[in-house]
């Protein structure tokens, strides 16, 4: 815990505090708001369980009903699917962010905040590795799924390690997309009517359930490039064999770029939003 | 209850403070100053400016022009320093319902640094006091309004916050809950805290403030002890209906005396604000009977805040001597502007 005393009676001044201490103000700030976001969680259990029961539903949809007519040349669908599966469990978690965000704007908790001294950052931060965190659950429980109808991992343990990583890096930067659209919006229900057409064409136009080749030329050019598809694609070729640096320098390249934007979007946005 | 004026300093200044959302002026110059220890009531209707005004104290907004302070510090310029100094309960409980109340006070707790020993310590200590130790480790999202309004004043006590601001403490509570929640203000204010309170109740203010700030539209149109505004505002509404209109019209010149301000009359009842209540209605009657004048019906109530805010508005002479000594020319042009818009 942080030490900084405060003693308003007394101190007629105070001065700004040394960035080491700021920054481990901010780390302090950040646990705790993150640590009241998870019992949010833990004691709202139906949704963490609606955000597990869709991707698992997608799991058997795809493994046993659409799985037969889709070809993939060269591999198991099951272990062309899973890859896609994880893409879109992190992203439609990610909505979870801009729910949760909005729900805290209405409840006047962020009023509450921000008349407080914690760092500024606190409670962007403290939600997004909130749900980092439930992210983490969230993809263990979908491996367990995926092993139980079939997936297997054809590489060694270092790859599939990185492929999780990637996965759970991914969510995180799309936590701060949609950590925007959570401050824009305002209410849960426009939070979530909001977050979906920014999430359907990034997790169906890609090649999270069906090869690229498959989609008529005009959408090949944006399936081809696009998030969901370059993190799909690297996490394949950890899972699958054959993975090439240039891929997973593409998918890294579309995490870092994305936070790059949508982090300081989001954090100008919460110091605007009334 | 007695205020100890220990600093020159008042603990809240706030001068010329203007705000515009889009075509909206939400504060269209605003000045007041709150002295160390005591309470200001900020009265208004909705939409004057009250909240907007707390929030640009509690450093949740900037404002467009002039300055507001809290202990000296200035709250554009050194928000961080007057976060430490201030607590805030809002119009809606800030509090989480997936936590209990205990863990509600001690985030706010962790949140303001106070170590996890003191957060601990405080909480239980805030629960009690403010009669929520036995509900203390159940759910926020179970609690009753008034509940969840005390552990809401209760959180924005936590770090100990010699200032504190309530924006509408009481609104939408039940009377019971109400008369809950003034005991705690008061015990407050009777600590030394200062407390700056909006609200839209008159009852409220006059029981709770040393000094009133009336705001509409954005300015502040009266200020003073409640009981001066009651004086000048009359405290009781004398409502007579006559034979017709022409016997109206007369009865209200034969009132007019009796009034704090000029009668009004719409139709065959004429409308009187007094500062004594009783004793002047009997003599208003009697004049009125001395001069032939039958009264038909008779209403005598204590004015509302809608009377309060008519009367303010609606008489201009009335309004400019409202204007603040310590105004500044600019603050002047506005309102003269705003009133003859």
């Amino acid at each position: 815990m942080t030490t900084i005393a405060l003693q308003p009676d007394t101190a007629d001044v105070v001065a700004v505090p040394p960035v080491p201490v700021r920054l481990r103000t901010a780390v302090a700030d950040t646990i705790a708001v993150q640590g009241r976001n998870l019992l949010g969680y833990i004691r709202t259990p139906q949704l963490l369980v609606f955000s597990t029961i869709q991707p698992v539903i997608f799991v058997l949809l795809f493994r046993y009903v659409f799985g037969g007519a889709i070809h993939v040349p060269g591999t198991d669908y099951v272990d062309f699917l899973m890859p896609g599966i994880f893409a879109q469990t992190v992203v439609f978690g990610a909505m979870a962010t801009a729910i949760g965000l909005s729900t805290d704007l209405n409840s006047g908790l962020v009023e509450r905040f921000r008349s407080l001294p914690i760092a500024r950052s606190a409670f962007l931060t403290g939600r997004t590795t909130a749900d980092l965190a439930r992210n983490v659950v969230v993809v263990g429980l979908m491996c367990v799924v995926g092993f139980a109808v079939g997936w297997r991992v054809h590489t060694d343990v270092p790859s599939f390690v990185g492929a999780l990583l990637l996965m759970l890096a991914f969510g995180y930067c799309m936590s701060w997309v949609f950590a925007t659209v959570g401050l824009i919006a305002r209410d849960a229900e426009a939070a979530q009517a909001a977050s979906f057409p920014i999430l359907a064409p990034l997790i169906f136009a890609s090649s999270a359930f069906v090869p690229v080749s498959s989609m008529p030329g005009w959408l090949q050019g944006f399936a081809r490039h696009q998030p969901v598809s370059a993190v799909t694609t690297a996490v394949r070729g950890l899972t699958l064999g054959g993975a090439t640096t240039g891929d997973v320098l593409t998918a890294i390249a579309w995490c870092v770029g994305i936070v790059a934007v949508a982090a300081p979007i989001a954090v100008r946005r919460y110091r605007r939003t009334v | 209850m007695t205020n100890l004026h220990q600093h020159s300093e008042p603990a809240i200044r706030v001068e010329g403070l203007t705000k515009r959302f889009g075509d909206l002026e939400a504060l269209a110059g605003v000045d007041f100053e709150v002295p160390a220890g005591t309470v200001l009531g900020v009265l208004g209707p909705n939409g004057a400016g009250k909240t907007t005004t707390v929030r640009i104290l509690t450093t949740v907004l900037r404002a467009d022009g002039g300055t507001a302070s809290v202990l000296g510090i200035d709250v554009a310029r050194r928000p961080d320093a007057v976060r430490a100094r201030i607590g805030l309960a809002g119009q809606y409980a800030a509090v989480d319902g997936n936590l209990t109340g205990r863990e509600n006070l001690r985030l706010i707790g962790r949140l303001t640094h106070l170590g996890r020993p003191r957060a601990m310590a405080r909480a239980d200590e805030l629960l009690e006091r403010f009669g929520l130790a036995d509900a203390g480790d159940r759910l926020a999202r179970t609690y009753s309004g008034g509940m969840r309004r005390r552990l809401d004043l209760a959180a924005a006590l936590v770090h100990r916050p010699p200032v504190l601001f309530l924006d509408e403490p009481t609104t939408g509570l039940d009377p019971h809950g109400r008369a809950n929640l003034w005991e705690v203000i008061e015990d407050l204010a009777a600590d030394g805290t200062t407390v700056l309170l909006t609200t839209q109740y008159l009852e409220e203010a006059d029981r709770l403030a040393d000094d009133i700030v009336l705001i509409n539209n954005g300015t502040v149109i009266a200020r003073g002890t409640p009981a001066e505004l009651k004086a000048r505002l009359g405290s009781t509404v004398i409502e007579v209906g006559l034979d017709d209109d022409h016997a109206a019209a007369r009865a209200s010149e034969v009132v007019a005396p009796f009034g704090v301000r000029t009668p009004s009359r719409t139709g065959r009842v004429v409308q009187v604000e007094v500062a004594d209540g009783a004793r002047t209605v009997v003599q208003a009657l009697r004049a009125l009977d001395a001069h032939g004048l039958e009264t038909l019906e008779l209403n005598v109530r204590e004015p509302s805040l809608d009377d309060v805010f008519l009367s303010l508005t609606g008489d201009r002479r009335d309004r400019d001597d409202e204007i603040p000594r310590a105004a500044r020319p600019e603050t002047l042009e506005r309102s003269e502007t705003r009133g003859a818009a």
